[in-house]
């Protein structure tokens, strides 16, 4: 041991922070414009699922991924408020220990009749859900085959798990199939897909893409975040939409969207489903979610299932809306609407986010979406809409677009 | 295959992603030396898995840092 310092010696320390410096830097010249933080803002009352109060001025909600309008549904807050007074505040313990409720039960069991299958397991968040089930049930020397622009709790899970991870071009067929073809004969294979991927709102071709799956002998699993409740005729999402819901193995979702609260889910129909309570470890240890937000989540759920006529308000608003900013002039994800997501491209970061700060000015809240998180180097704003956004409001947003737009110069 | 056939066969997929013509040896590095970002790496990946008829899973791609670790991972892959 004689290489240990002796007591009046000291080493060099690192920080363990420079790796940062680049970001810290970047950020530090994109304030240095006088810019509002983009991702520092603070609302200081919320009115309705529309509507919140953002540096004291009321401004239009565009980007809260609040898909149905539940968060503020009186039949959702009053099964809140009557488990906070029944259950208490929280459960202080895991789901296989002292935290499962009745009401833990119940939004199982809703979930299972609203996707109309065999098994649900609820997770305390939709990321949890990602990262407990992908890193679970692949393990080393199985393959998981996904889509490269996946979210980034689907990678999560695979970083957790001990698979090969085989990434593929962003909805490409062609791609995913040379993929599968080559791997080794008999090695376990799940195949990784999402719905709606919420950068640019566009969906995946799920039917194609499952049939090619299921012929090379791999398990599917849908993250459907960014559909429940809206798309499919019974609000099951793209796969249903699509007419192939009966052979994803896994559905993974979330309560954090079109369901107005927080927490995460997986729906299955395999039959040793139940052992996942066991050995997914993201599920075991962790406390469950409050008995309030269970309340919540079941209610609201009960209520999607007959929500055909807000399902058809929220495609008319994303039409309207989708039509009015190409007409506006901007440029958009999708050619045509396909999802309640509108991402508009903004030319670089620093436009960007003068741009994000105008329509803020102008009394309008959207999400600026910027590289890591965004395919292909791109900033985005990315819009999504509510099913109580009035066909008014949607006129308004356009409005607002249009004068942002020249303001921050990105229109003529 | 051997090692300079599949080297040689690389060194040909890699020619339209070396933007700046920078001369490639066993140890010019992919991030460093030829700048790929993420982008670039999952395009050029793709190629050398198409071209080789294998999978680069991205375990194994963590352990690629130089163009000589590539070649020897292509030539292991095929077997």
């Amino acid at each position: 041991m004689t290489d240990m310092l002796s007591d009046n010696e000291t080493q060099g320390a690192t920080d363990l922070f420079s790796k940062f410096d680049p970001l810290i830097e970047m950020r530090r010249d994109l304030l240095s414009t006088g810019v509002t933080d983009p991702f520092g803002l603070v609302m200081e009352k919320v009115i309705s699922p529309t509507v919140a109060m953002c540096n004291g001025r009321e401004t239009i909600l565009l980007g809260t991924y609040n898909y149905m309008g539940m968060t503020f549904d009186p039949d959702v807050i009053a099964a809140g408020k009557q488990a906070l007074d029944d259950f208490g505040a929280g459960t202080t313990g895991s789901r296989v220990l002292n935290g499962t409720y009745a009401g833990h039960k119940a939004v199982e069991e809703a979930l299972c009749d609203f996707y109309d299958m065999k098994h649900a397991m609820v997770f305390s968040t939709g990321y949890q859900a990602n990262l407990g089930i992908i890193s679970t049930i692949a393990g080393k020397g199985d393959y998981i085959i996904l889509d490269i622009d996946s979210h980034a709790s689907i990678w999560d899970g695979c970083k957790m798990g001990d698979a090969e991870v085989v990434p593929f071009k962003h909805n490409d067929i062609e791609a995913m199939e040379k993929r599968l073809r080559r791997i080794p004969e008999g090695a376990g294979k799940l195949v990784v897909l999402e719905g709606v991927y919420s950068m640019l709102g566009d969906i995946a071709p799920l039917k194609e893409m499952i049939a090619v799956a299921k012929k090379y002998g791999a398990m599917v699993l849908v993250d459907e975040a960014h559909s429940m409740g809206f798309i499919g005729p019974n609000g099951r999402g793209v796969a249903e939409d699509q007419g192939c819901l009966d052979d994803v193995d896994f559905v993974i979702g979330t309560f954090s969207k079109s369901v107005g609260t927080v927490g995460g889910f997986c729906v299955s129909n395999h039959p040793k489903f139940e052992i996942m309570r066991l050995v997914c470890r993201p599920y075991v240890f962790t406390a469950s979610l409050p008995p309030s937000v269970v309340a919540t989540a079941t209610t609201s759920i009960r209520k999607l299932m007959t929500a055909s006529e807000k399902r058809a308000h929220l495609w008319e608003s994303s039409r309207t809306l989708h039509k009015g900013l190409t007409h506006a002039g901007f440029q958009l994800g999708t050619e045509e609407p396909q999802s309640a997501i509108i991402a508009v491209i903004m030319p670089d970061l620093e436009r960007g986010a003068m741009m994000w700060e105008a329509l803020l000015h102008e009394g309008l809240y959207v999400n600026l979406a910027r590289p890591p998180a965004t395919p292909a180097n791109m900033t985005l704003l990315r819009c999504s809409l509510c099913a109580e956004h009035s066909a008014e409001q949607v006129q308004q947003i356009i409005g607002m677009f249009t004068r942002a737009g020249k303001t921050a110069g990105i229109l003529a | 295959m051997d090692r300079a056939e599949t080297s040689a066969r690389i060194a040909a997929l890699i020619e339209p992603f070396n933007k700046k013509g920078v001369e490639i040896t066993d140890a010019t590095r992919f991030t460093d030396d030829l700048e790929f970002d993420s982008l670039t790496v999952m395009d050029f990946v793709a190629e050398i898995e198409d071209g080789f008829d294998i999978i680069i899973s991205m375990n194994q791609q963590a352990e690629i840092e130089n163009y000589g670790q590539l070649v020897d991972a292509v030539v292991k892959l095929q077997g």
